[in-house]
Order: structure tokens, then sequence, then C-alpha cells
């Protein structure tokens, strides 16, 4: 290894393992408090609606009801949202989609507030529903938001070069058209948050399962109208999130204040699953056009691409979803001239926001099937069409940001994952044999005419035949952190104490992916003791500087950037009482390790470190310091989509190994080799972790999960519907890590959360093709789409045997 | 509701409760006798996050009434750690990085613990089969069945 580290780089446990196996660790409904009130929401069944009425009187003189809060308590901001404020605290006006709420019931029994919601009539007149974006952009659609000019949230347009050229330019042009749909979060915890009304000045305390503490302290104090310091977040343990405890978290969070501060009284919200899925938002689902021009040797002249994504009820994050979308489009390819629209749309389908991938998973599933298309169309492997055209250091992506100053790894992972599974001779060997997918188109038929239904002899299959093998991939990459989106900075806040222990906090939030453990390695490699002497505090807006939303595969890389530069503070102070202890130059140099410090010329002459902390202490040395970690500045036209959007990028390759049988449709997987570039690793099991999660994720992506909705209305309001992969779904995981030497970030550390989900559907799907000659078109690639092409959905509403 | 007298041993101690008959085990274990590291994720018996150790059996607490458990020995996470020495389960949770957020960790220690005690050999596909019911959406389950298959044999040595 070229970098030398003592931690860095090896499996450490995770420093909050303890609390987590033991059943101490405080998720947010494991926390009561004395007095506390239950809050419970009240929806009406409509996807679109104008309010005419709403009539509390069986309910508002009933004993278990302590208050009811709607939008008329709200002194701030009525409407909320990160960019857009166009989502409703409490619905007063309108409803735009069936999770939207009216007002929340406030009482001690949730039971029986559960009960009383029937019991609040609401009068509405129901308005025309839209459920296809394509159709909500029509000009005589009805506008979901009337106080916007019309259904369209946000147009990013890029514009490269000369399409209309390029094409003409073209030996071959290929037109496909991809969807993907919504996607469930599925974190196991729901959501759960209390409010606090503090004494006398002090506002409101809140405990929550909040993945962006900060943001939901700006909503809740807009809605509030409070000053940002009058209104504290407190992240408790957090279940999971993938994106999705940010928006639901800071209305729900709001709500409770609300009701909080009306009652004088803690009150908690927690959500069963059904409220769950109901109300939070999901991925987008993406309507993807692409249009490819290319040269019989390979080269790719041409893309035009046209993307609408669902952004279903409200704005949400959908303006910086489809930013991402917009430059990453191409996938990782150099292409002269480019074309690319990607709009977002309002619908009256669940609202969409973050969900881990953020805008990349959906073009990256199309663009990688184009590719293995345009590779098979030329009578080439994916891997050599993808050496052709991608991107190496020096190349200029679709936004015009030539790659330089970091590691462009992309021909490096393509390598190392081809390599390793030996792709181009299996893919060779599947891809001989043809097509062998049977055509069930008949069955459509059949099932309308249903006679006497005789199989013929082709229609049989030697039981050997129906499993079939095939092997794809999929590459990427991916601008790290925020980007041009937005302020880009986080805080570290760190404190040795006497004997040497230590206090860390970031700004950032623990969001079960190791990143208190992260930063504990960092500090604890810079300090040169163990990461068991660092103790991770608890995440509190009133003790550590906004540092943004821990979101974007930013945590290692931006919160890692300060706890490094926190340590180096300290480190640097502690240097310079040594260097008047041992009376040595100014420009004397020390090495700490193993919770020892020695001078670097004289090993002999060295001192514990948890008694230089004390030697300092007693010299009145400061040893709190705050670090800071600003990304460089990014630039972005959004006239043209021309820019260097990102500071640094990663790269990744996925090759997938499938089953497919082709009487059942099913598709195992048997192995996903998954080679990233995550610069530096901090924490081996962290890492290993974050890819076997961002697999299996991925492989749901592709496989499975499907949000589907029925006039705005969900259809998978549970577990036993939507399904996520459990511990049988899935074969071997190997995760490979290709490391640089990037300037940024902890030693190079970059983002891996993101890329490792990103990839695995697309490479699933090209190994689908190549297992049975047919390309798939739409997202999940579930039995009836192997075997119909199409999706088949209950037409009854009911569940389970009711 | 006329309230029941029902009880049943958690974790080794008597529990004696006076409690309405339609309330589930789960209810009773995390708001009755303050055992939160027992999750509520779905209600349906679909996820896992309440599984607890229930006569030797791992079952989900949002499914069994809490009369049904009348009698019955139960084992929640709370339990498993005997004279404060983590369970070998326990400690290869952490030493092989299967714990993210922890939220469904509860339920798949339970579920590897009623494995165990029946088959203390367990293969692979046994272990998958066993957490089959745990959902995780963070792992992956690989780091989880690693630590599975390392504790089981640490308990064979």
């Amino acid at each position: 290894m070229r970098k030398k580290f003592s931690i860095v780089g090896k499996p450490v446990v995770r420093r909050d393992g303890l609390e987590k196996v033991t059943g101490q660790a405080k998720f947010a409904d494991d926390i009561n408090v004395p007095g506390q009130l239950y809050g419970v929401m009240v929806r009406i069944p409509v996807s679109h609606a104008k309010i005419l009425s709403v009539d509390y009187s069986a309910v508002e003189n009933h004993p278990a009801v302590a208050a009811i809060c709607h939008a008329g308590d709200i002194p701030g901001a009525k409407k909320v949202g990160p960019i857009k404020q166009d989502q409703p605290v409490f619905c007063y006006d309108k409803v735009v989609t069936p999770g939207d709420v009216i007002a929340m019931l406030v009482g001690e029994s949730e039971e029986e507030l559960l009960k009383l919601r029937d019991l609040v009539k609401v009068e509405y007149e129901p308005l025309p529903v839209l459920t296809d974006p394509l159709k909500a952009l029509k000009s005589d659609a009805p506008l979901i938001h009337p106080d916007q000019k019309s259904n369209l949230i946000v147009h990013h347009r890029l514009r490269k070069g000369d399409v209309d050229a390029g094409f003409a330019e073209s030996d071959y042009i290929l037109e496909q058209t991809y969807t993907t749909p919504f996607i469930e979060h599925a974190y196991i915890e729901p959501e759960a948050v209390i409010a606090v009304p503090r004494e006398g000045d002090k506002g409101v305390h809140i405990t929550g399962s909040i993945q962006n503490p900060f943001t939901t302290r700006k909503i809740v104090a807009k809605v509030l109208g409070f000053p940002l310091a009058k209104v504290r977040i407190q992240q408790a343990e957090l279940g999971g999130s993938f994106g999705g405890k940010d928006d639901i978290m800071n209305i729900l969070s709001a709500r409770a204040a609300l009701a909080a501060l009306k009652t004088g009284r803690p009150v908690k919200i927690r959500y069963r699953r059904e409220d769950s899925i109901l109300e939070s938002y999901k991925r987008h689902a993406y309507h993807l056009h692409y249009k490819v021009g290319f040269n019989k040797d390979g080269k790719i002249k041409a893309m035009k691409i046209d993307v609408v994504a669902d952004g279903g009820a409200y704005s949400s994050m959908t303006p910086f979803v489809t930013w991402r979308t917009v430059v990453q489009a191409t996938g990782p390819y150099e292409t002269e001239n480019v074309w690319t629209d990607v709009r977002g749309v309002y619908t009256n389908n669940p609202y969409t926001g973050a969900m881990r991938g953020f805008g990349s998973p959906q073009p990256i599933f199309a663009q990688e099937s184009i590719m293995d298309e345009i590779a098979i169309q030329l009578g080439m492997t994916p891997d050599e069409i993808r050496r052709i055209n991608g991107f190496k250091p020096g190349s200029v992506t679709a936004t015009g940001h030539k790659l330089e100053n970091h590691d462009v790894n992309l021909l490096t992972v393509l390598e190392t994952a081809v390599t390793k599974t030996g792709f181009s001779e299996k893919w060779k060997k599947n891809q001989r044999r043809g097509k062998m997918l049977p055509d069930y188109a008949a069955l459509e038929e059949i099932s309308a005419n249903p006679g006497p239904f005789i199989l013929h002899k082709d229609d049989f299959l030697e039981p050997d035949e129906v499993y079939r093998k095939g092997i794809g991939l999929a590459v990427s990459f991916r601008g790290c952190s925020l980007g041009a989106e937005g302020v880009d900075a986080v805080a570290a806040y760190l404190s040795l104490q006497q004997d040497g222990s230590a206090y860390l906090l970031s700004g950032l939030a623990e969001n079960g992916q190791g990143m208190r453990t992260t930063y504990s390695i960092v500090a604890a490699e810079v300090l040169g003791i163990s990461p068991d002497d660092v103790f991770y505090l608890d995440l509190d807006t009133g003790y550590v500087g906004d540092s943004g939303p821990t979101v974007a595969s930013r945590a290692t890389l931006m919160g890692g950037g300060a706890t490094r530069a926190a340590a180096e503070i300290l480190r640097s102070r502690l240097e310079n009482v040594l260097r008047q202890h041992w009376n040595l130059p100014e420009n004397a140099c020390f090495v700490f390790r193993d919770r020892q410090v020695y001078a670097e010329n004289n090993p002999e002459r060295k001192i514990a470190f948890a008694e230089l902390c004390d030697l300092a202490y007693n010299q009145a040395v400061n040893l709190a310091a705050i670090g800071w970690y600003a990304g460089p500045k990014v630039h972005w036209d959004e006239t043209v989509g021309q820019g260097p959007a990102y500071f640094t990028y990663v790269y990744g390759c996925q090759v997938a190994e499938v089953t497919v049988n082709i009487a059942t449709g099913e598709v195992y997987v048997d192995r996903v080799v998954a080679v990233h570039d995550p610069g530096t690793v901090i924490n081996l099991l962290g890492a290993q972790g974050q890819v076997y999660g961002g697999v299996t994720q991925g492989a749901g992506y592709g496989l499975w999960e499907e949000i589907s909705v029925d006039k705005g209305f969900i259809r998978e309001l549970n577990f036993d519907q939507y399904l996520i992969p459990t511990s049988k779904d899935i074969g071997e995981i190997v995760p490979i890590f290709v490391e640089g030497e990037d300037q940024y970030g902890p030693w190079g550390a970059k983002s891996l959360g993101e890329p490792t989900l990103e990839l695995t559907a697309a490479a699933i799907a090209n190994a689908v093709r190549n297992a049975t000659g047919k390309r798939f078109f739409h997202l999940p690639l579930n039995l009836e789409e192997i075997l119909l092409s199409k999706k088949l959905h209950p037409t009854s509403k009911n569940r389970g045997s009711a | 509701m006329k309230k029941i007298n029902i009880r049943f041993k958690v974790n080794g101690r008597q529990a004696d409760l006076n409690i309405a008959p339609n309330k589930r085990l789960l209810d009773v274990l995390r708001d009755d006798l303050g055992l939160t590291g027992t999750k509520e994720g779905c209600d349906i018996g679909e996820c896992g996050a309440c599984t607890v150790v229930l006569n030797g059996r791992a079952v989900h607490s949002c499914l069994i009434l809490a009369a049904q458990a009348n009698g019955a020995e139960i084992i929640t996470v709370e339990g498993l750690t005997q004279n404060g020495e983590l369970h070998p389960l326990q400690k290869n949770f952490l030493e092989h990085g299967a714990v993210q957020c922890g939220f469904c960790i509860p339920g798949m220690l339970l579920s590897s613990y009623a494995l165990l005690k029946e088959n203390p050999h367990p293969r692979e596909d046994d272990i998958k089969e066993a957490i089959a019911g745990n959902l995780c959406r963070c792992t992956g389950y690989k780091q989880i069945i690693q630590a599975v298959e390392a504790a089981a044999n640490e308990n064979n040595e």
C-alpha cells in the first residue's frame, strides 16, 4: 500500500455498536416523556379535491381530544419545502394526493384518537386526477397548484455541440424508451418524533428519527415564526433513512411542535407502516427517451435525451434530483453533441424527493441498457464499447467539464471488474445461444378467449433448458457531494480532555451508515490515539454549526474533512506545547501513534498522549476546536447546462451474474462483483457494508420493488406487498475497492454510499438480456415483466384474505 | 374492557401483569415492561423487527396477544447479555460489521439465537432461512450471515 496509516483502511468495529446489539440504543419511539400526548392525522380518501368545509364538532369536545391542530393554528409559514414552498403542513384549500393531512387530533390515547379521526367531517369537491406526468404537461391539464403557471416543476436543459449535425454524421441511430417506477425507501424504522415545549423563552426541543436536523430546524422555525436558535433539534438513533427522513420529518416535526406549543405538553407522533408509506415521499418514477448516434467503429457521435420525472404532488427535492440527472444522463461517455431535457412534473401521485441515488439510478438503467444494445448491434462486447467511449483523464463531460485534477478511474474499475469475472468470455458464450425466451404474447389472446388451450411440441422446455445464465455490467461516474446545488460546508467539534479522551461531534447526522465511527477514525489517525478514545456526542442543532444535510454521499468527504481539520488544529497546539517542553526548534516534527507522541528524529524522546494533554491543560491551552471544511467553488450555467458541476467524481463498475428461469420469469442474482473508487477507504468494515447494502437495494430496484399507484392511491402500503430483498434473495456480493489520490476530503476519501446502489439494476438488466436474448425496458424485472413484458396489478384494493 | 392477569418469564425474571386482553405481546414488552429493544416495524409479521424468543422459538411479538404468552419463557434482546458478557452473537455482530442503523438487529439476533439453539451447526442456507423473516434495509445481510456463522463456530469450539 502506498498510504501509511495506523487505523485508516482497517476494519474497525463501530463506536455505536454496543448499544445497538444490546437493545439499549434509543430510537425515537423508544423515548417517552412524562405527560406526553400523541398526534394522529386526519386524512380524506381522495387524490385531488377542493376542501369545502371541515367540521370538528363531533370530536372537539370529546374528552380524549386535548387539542385539534390545523392550518389555522400556524403562526408562520403555512406551506413549506426545501426549494419551492408548495407543501402545506396542514391542507386548508386543496388536497392534492391521498397522503395529505388536513388536521391532527392530539390526546393521551393514540388508540382513542385513531377511532375518533373518522368523525371529522370533511366536505370536498373532487377534481380531475392527474397521474401521468406527460398528460399533466398538456396545456389544458388542470393545475395542481393553481398559484403556479403550469404543472411543470422544473426544466433543466443541457446543450452541447450540434446534435443534428452529430446524428447526420452517425452511421447508425438507436432510439429507445425506458421507464422506472416509484420506489419506497423502506427504512425499517417508521417515522417518529417528540416535541417538548421548553421553559420561558427557550422555544421547543424536538427529538426524532430525523435525517437532516438543520433542515428540520429551518422548516420548524419558519412554521412557528421562531428564530432558528429557538428551535433545537436532536437526532434520536436513526433506524435507516436512505434519503427518506427529510421532508416528511420536517413536516411531522412542525406538526408536533405546533401541538406542543398549543397544549403546553410534549407531543409525540409515531407512524405505523401504512401511514409511513402513504405519506412519505418516494424515489421518482422516470420516463426516459434516448436517441443515440454512433459510428461503425463504436464511437458515439450524438445523444438526445428527453427525461420526464414524476414529481408527484409537491416539488420537494425534484429540482435537485433532476439536476443530477441532467449532469449525468449521458453516462461516463465522451460525447461531442448532447441535447438533454429533464423535466420534473406535478401529478396527484405521492410526492417524490431524495432517495439514495438521487436522480442517477434511472438514467443509468437507460444509458447502460442502450450501450449494450449498441455493442450488440456492432458485434462488440459491452466492455469494448465502454473502452472506446468511456471517460479517460482529460475527457470532457456533457456539461463541458474537463476531467482532471482527480483520478479518472473509469477504465480501471471496468478492467478490474471484467478481469475478476472473466466477463467477455462468459458474455460471448451466453450471447451465442441467441433468442431463447418463449413468446408469451399469445397468452393475452388465450386469456381473452379461454377455449381449449393446447401446448404444441415447441412450447415444451426440457428441464435443463429452463435455467439460463447471463452476465451483464454497468458503469457510472458520479459527482461527489452537493455540487452546484448549494452551500457545501461542514463543521466538526473536537474537544480533548485532560486524560487524552475526546468528545467529537459533526454537524452531519449518523444515518446508520457508520459516520460516527468514520469520524472517530479520522480524529484518532491524526492524533495517534484509538477510535475507542473518541466519544461521539448526540447531534443537537444547539451544539454544532449548521453543516447542511447528510446527503449526496458527502459525509465521509466533507465531514471527514472537517474532522481532520479539527484534529489538526489540536495536534498543532499540542506540538507547540512539546516544542517548548522539549526545547525544540519551530520546524521540529512529531509522530503521533499508539497513544504516544515522539520527536520525529528522536523516538527516544517521547510522551504518552494522555500526559501531553495533561501538560497542555495545565498550561491553559485551548483543547477544543471547531474544524471547518468547505467544498471548492463550482459553477453552473443553467441556460445551456454547462459548467464544472462537481468538484470531484467517483467511478464504479458492477458485474451481475444471473440465472433466469424462463418458465417462471424468475431472475436470481448469483453474484455481483462491485468495483468502486472511494478514493481512500476509512473503515473497511463500513465500506464493505455500504457495498453489500447498496447492491442489495439496487437488486430490489432491478427485480421486485415498485410503488404502483391507482388513481393516485398507493397499492403497496406494507411489506406484504412492497417486496424488499430478504436474506435468501441474493447470492454472493464481492466488494472491490480501487483507491486513489484525490486531493479533497480526509486523505482523498470520497463517496461510496450512492454509487453502490445506482449500478446494480442496470447490470442485472444487461445480464438478463444476455441470458434471454431479450431487452427489457421497464423496471422492475419481475416475473410478469420477464414473461409478459408488462406489469400485472391486482384489480381489488382488498388486502390479505379480506 | 375487563383486564386480565397474566404472568410469564422475561429474560429469567417473572412478570406479573394486569392487562387488557387485546394487548399484543409487543406492546406489553415495550410499554408495560420498558423493554424497548424489541422494535415495531410493520405490525403484520412481515419485517421481523419485533422478533422475540418464546419457549425457544423465534416469534413475531406483534402477532401474539400477550395473553397467549401466559406461562411462557420469553427472551428479548435485553436478555442476551449474561453477567455483563455479550452473547457470542452480539460480539460477532459487532466484529463483522453486521450492524448499520441497528433497528432490525434485536430481531436478527433473536432469530439467530433460536436457530443456534435448535441447530448449533447451521449451513449458510440454514442461516439465510432463519433470518429470512427479518428485513434489513442497510446491510444486504452478508455481514449478518458471516457473524452468525462465526458465532456458531465459536460455540462449537
